[in-house]
């Protein structure tokens, strides 16, 4: 199962639970673990379902490559990371 | 007598108090978040609080009478439909204005957001509904942007001889009344002139920057506005706009603050102008008028004058229920009251976050 890890910065607000999903891409991935927790995803997506501007993303060490389509896929053991980017703020 | 008042700051709000030393900072609340705006519904005793976080996006937190803070929901924008030649993205960038609809609406809220956006609640912010009939006004592909890089509404005035009928102001759209509960709006800016705009385009309604509109709450067909290019006042519910000429230091600001049964008296903040935007002089002042604009007062007592480059925004001045005690905040974080309509002022901090808004409980 891949492994949805969220920053701890969001446990001001809410709680940040880390979530296995066997979900082929990220979209799919997201879309199960807001499914039961739509506030959570409202802090990491936008109101048209998109990344945040100054949130990223990183799948296996690599950087997501759509923040609209959210396309990337899984492998079984990957390691999302959901994080603030070192903007805005 | 006016004991509470909410102050919106960069980095939390802060609750400023009325207390036998006089008014101090006491609770704070999100310490460290950027609070867009606050409102207390004095119909329920909740409080609200926009925040605008810098990763995670606008939310929306309200605390009942004697209870906790808890999540509520924002505002969402519908899909932009394919093909759309709007250029702006339909996705909630702040909340800009909150308003508490009439007492016969009990649990009903409006909220003015960026994008230009004018929100509905009906059940004091666990949902929220775009009203489509302004959002799709045709006029609006001629809003644009001040003071942020797309439109914005911050001014929602509920009129309380009828809860139907709200004037909204938009920098930069112009200001739009509702007489049925937001089916139908109209352009209301007749008179206002935008001279930022090439000469054959300066009347037109929506392009007009009114940096601030409010209503006095007494006589409602009595609206004062603090335009981009001047004062306005309209004494015919926004119907006409007649310019006020004669302020004194300067006409250029974003604040206004009405007497809530007064017509005649209301508070400015004047800045340089458009270009520099500073206190004259670099000395603080709050104009006063009480006879409708034809002459004024600056006040100066217990404002700094020398060194000070404050600049009060649209929401960073507020007067009371009494009518004379009035709070004023800063975007380089000085906030002063006063309890004598403006008279003679008290400091409270010079050394606040840049404040946001300001308003009483």
């Amino acid at each position: 199962m891949a492994q949805i890890i969220f920053t701890q910065q969001l446990a001001r607000f809410l709680p940040v639970p880390e979530l296995a999903t066997a979900a082929l891409t990220l979209r799919a991935a997201l879309s199960e673990a807001f499914a039961d927790n739509p506030r959570l995803g409202a802090y990491v997506l936008d109101d048209q379902g998109h990344l945040r501007e100054n949130v990223v993303i990183f799948i296996d060490g690599q950087r997501t490559r759509d923040r609209m389509l959210l396309d990337d896929p899984l492998r079984p053991d990957s390691r999302i990371y959901i994080l603030q980017a070192l903007s805005g703020g | 007598m006016a004991d509470r008042a909410y102050i919106s700051t960069r980095k939390g709000l802060f609750e400023l108090g009325r207390t036998a030393q006089g008014w101090q900072l006491q609770d704070k609340h999100f310490f460290g978040e950027p609070v867009s705006m606050a409102l207390h519904d004095t119909r329920d005793g909740a409080l609200y609080a926009a925040l605008n976080l810098g990763h995670f996006g606008a939310k929306l937190h309200r605390r009942d009478a004697g209870g906790e803070w808890k999540e509520v929901a924002v505002p969402v924008y519908p899909p932009k439909p394919e093909g759309s030649e709007d250029k702006t993205d339909w996705k909630l960038r702040q909340i800009w204005s909150l308003e508490a609809g009439g007492p016969d609406q009990p649990g009903v809220l409006w909220a003015g957001t960026l994008p230009g956006g004018l929100f509905k609640s009906e059940d004091r912010g666990e949902t929220w509904q775009l009203v489509e009939s302004l959002w799709n006004v045709e006029g609006r592909s001629q809003w644009f942007g001040g003071g942020y890089d797309v439109p914005g509404i911050h001014s929602i005035c509920v009129d309380p001889r009828d809860s139907r009928s709200v004037l909204v102001g938009i920098s930069c759209g112009g200001a739009w009344l509702t007489e049925d509960g937001g089916a139908s709006w109209n352009l209301r800016t007749r008179g206002m002139a935008a001279r930022y705009m090439p000469p054959e385009m300066q009347n037109l309604g929506e392009v007009q920057d009114p940096h601030r509109i409010v209503r006095c709450a007494g006589q409602p067909d009595v609206l004062w506005c603090q335009h981009h290019c001047g004062i306005w006042r309209s004494t015919d519910n926004g119907q006409n706009w007649e310019e006020v000429t004669d302020a004194p230091l300067s006409t250029f600001g974003f604040a206004v603050a009405v007497h809530p049964r007064d017509p005649d008296t209301a508070w400015f903040a004047p800045a340089v102008a458009d270009q520099q935007r500073v206190p004259i002089e670099a000395a603080l002042a709050v104009n006063r008028t009480d006879n409708g604009g034809r002459h004024f007062v600056s006040e100066r007592a217990g404002l700094p004058q020398e060194h000070c480059y404050d600049l009060v925004y649209r929401h960073g001045l507020a007067v009371a229920d009494d009518g004379k005690t009035l709070v004023m905040g800063s975007t380089t974080g000085g906030l002063w009251l006063s309890e004598s309509g403006g008279a003679k002022w008290d400091t409270i901090s010079t050394t606040l976050p840049p404040v946001y808004a300001v308003r009483f409980a």
